[in-house]
């Protein structure tokens, strides 16, 4: 039974921006086959009327108020970027002219 | 002895006695760090001319008796997906190689502030995606105990250094098992605390709703020490939780009269290796001999939790890693003509395979026709998860399992499969998912002389209890001075 094919590999690989080799893609698609084999016990489970945990701290709407206070400088934020020019990041054009 | 194989309780006495200084104790780990370090392979960097400067801050605090500190002068080594700033956080992968960290994580500002030197980054698996430290994309780590041996991981890099006394005290991560897995292959203590009790600001993320720093230690009254001095609210991370911390160290000497412990029937069962299973329940045996009462209990879908674990963890994950696009910062692809091929060439020349395999079945558990049946399934089992914790905990006060289903594997013995891999983590993934705290001891060796780990789980906010717990077999066992330490060859 195949969970999944090599179009729902290069689909994936699309969504999460990576371009995977060929080989890359031939075992990745078999080790996710084998680990959603095994995720599929989660099945066997009743979860009928069961709510979904994201989160186990119970808290919610973490507030503080709304104060200035200083900033990461911005050459500081800068100096790990790869290309910056004129204090902005720097990238190839991303709309047409 | 030497400074470099001594507790920072012990470090702490000569240190305020004036018999040792910080600048002397920093120096004696540097040394040992030359000496040992080529051979284990546990440090990415050494902080060696920041280290000292700030142990020469620490002397004169001490000096001065100006607000003196338990860790004051006393070294820490941190995982490198800690931030430490203008020193690099690598996260052992290709994509931050050369990434310098802006900012102090909460936990290093905190250790700063205290007058404790930070001393170095220490390997991990690739973005603390392992369980070996082999996805290290920078570096192979060795299990001190045998040098053909892993570590553990992913925090693989902070048990070597500590069993290796290339470290007193160091910082790991927790997702899954990364924390408690390593200290057990090293046979060191290892504590992940409650989700929220240490502030996560600056710790780079892997899976949000599972991430814990804590601390990784020689013996139980460090963990102790370190873990106290790291707790407590932030407000830069709003899932910490606010209220006070208690007084760790006053718990360590309460022992455990009265106190039951619950033997969870599910991690005693398949898989688990009988040496590991033997040493456990000798370990068990022994807090029974001290007053505590020992019952049967069961988590009925705690067979389900590595499940549900590996397909949570990933989704978290292929979301957090998605900053990864060569903008800002880390590895940047040449020649990419438009940006979407600018961030596809980016990410898949800086990810390692076990961290692409990851993000890969993140974003299929959360893709269109599949979130419910994978990512909502899971989250719904998680709380079941939860909800059978909750009820043993009705009936004891803490739980007793091992920690790892074997003692250290063969370096390369399981980098094929990947499922193998996972099942690492077996017996440490339903506490993440629980939220709750978790400690692993060494509890002896095994026929080959590789430590074991015996894992204590406590009810949420309870290291206190776990720490005493604890403590009370430490110290029925002789402490740490009667158990064997590793040899290394090139002493």
């Amino acid at each position: 039974m195949a969970i999944i094919e090599r179009k729902d590999v290069e689909h994936i690989a699309r969504l999460a921006r990576l371009a995977l080799s060929e080989e890359e893609k031939e075992l990745i698609q078999r080790q996710l086959e084998t680990i959603l084999e095994y995720a599929a016990i989660l099945n066997e489970v009743n979860t009928d009327g069961v709510e979904p945990s994201a989160h186990v701290v119970a808290l919610t709407n973490v507030l503080r108020p709304d104060v200035r206070r200083p900033s990461m400088p911005k050459e500081k934020a800068l100096a790990n970027a790869p290309e910056a020019r004129d204090g902005y990041f720097y990238v190839p054009r991303i709309l047409d002219e | 002895m030497e400074l470099h194989a001594l507790r920072a309780h012990q470090l702490r006495e000569l240190l305020d006695k004036g018999e040792i200084s910080s600048v002397e104790l920093t120096k004696s780990l540097l040394a040992r760090i030359e000496a040992v370090d080529p051979a284990i392979g546990a440090y990415l960097s050494v902080r060696e001319k920041e280290a000292l400067q700030e142990a020469e801050a620490a002397d004169r605090r001490i000096r001065e008796g100006r607000d003196v500190g338990p860790l004051t002068g006393i070294p820490v080594s941190v995982k490198d997906n800690i931030s430490v700033d203008g020193s690099p956080t690598t996260c052992a992968s290709k994509m931050l190689e050369h990434y310098i960290s802006p900012y102090d994580a909460t936990v290093v500002a905190r250790l700063k502030a205290q007058g404790a030197p930070i001393l170095g980054k220490l390997n991990l698996d690739e973005f603390a995606m392992g369980s070996s430290t082999e996805t290290s994309a920078l570096k192979l780590t060795r299990n001190p105990w045998d040098l053909e041996r892993v570590p553990g991981g992913s925090s693989g890099g902070p048990a070597a250094a500590v069993a290796a006394d290339t470290a007193v005290l160091a910082l790991g991560s927790d997702t899954g098992g990364s924390i408690r897995q390593p200290a057990a292959f090293c046979g060191i203590v290892g504590l992940k605390p409650t989700y929220g009790r240490v502030s996560r600001y600056g710790l780079v993320a892997f899976a949000s709703s599972l991430d814990q720093i804590g601390p990784m230690t020689k013996d139980v009254r460090d963990a102790a020490l370190l873990l106290a001095a790291i707790a407590g609210h932030d407000p830069l991370d709003s899932t910490s939780i606010p209220g006070e911390v208690p007084d760790f160290a006053a718990e360590l000497d309460k022992g455990v009269d009265g106190l039951v412990i619950g033997l969870p029937k599910e991690f005693f069962g398949e898989g688990i290796a009988p040496e590991v299973k033997d040493a456990v329940l000798a370990a068990v045996r022994v807090l029974e001999g001290l007053g505590a009462k020992v019952q049967e209990v069961s988590l009925p879908h705690a067979r389900y939790a590595l499940a549900a674990y590996h397909m949570i963890a990933p989704a978290e994950a292929s979301s957090n890693l998605g900053r990864f696009d060569g903008v800002r910062f880390g590895h940047r692809a040449k020649e990419a003509e438009d940006v979407v091929t600018l961030f596809e060439k980016t990410r898949q020349e800086g990810f390692g395979l076990e961290v692409k395999r990851r993000i890969m079945l993140g974003t299929f558990a959360l893709s269109a026709g599949y979130y419910d049946q994978y990512y909502l399934k899971a989250l719904k089992v998680r709380t079941l998860i939860r909800q059978d914790f909750e009820k043993a905990f009705q009936q004891c006060d803490v739980l007793a399992t091992p920690t790892a289903p074997t003692v250290a594997f063969r370096i390369g013995e399981k980098w094929e499969n990947p499922l193998e891999m996972y099942q690492s983590d077996l017996l440490t993934a339903p506490a993440n998912l629980a939220g709750i705290p978790a400690i692993s001891i060494p509890c002896g060796l095994n026929g080959e002389g590789l430590p074991i780990g015996l894992q204590l789980l406590g009810p949420a906010l309870g290291e206190g209890l776990l720490l005493r717990v604890a403590a009370a077999y430490e110290g029925a066992t002789g402490g740490v001075e009667s158990r064997p330490k590793p040899r290394l060859e090139v002493e």
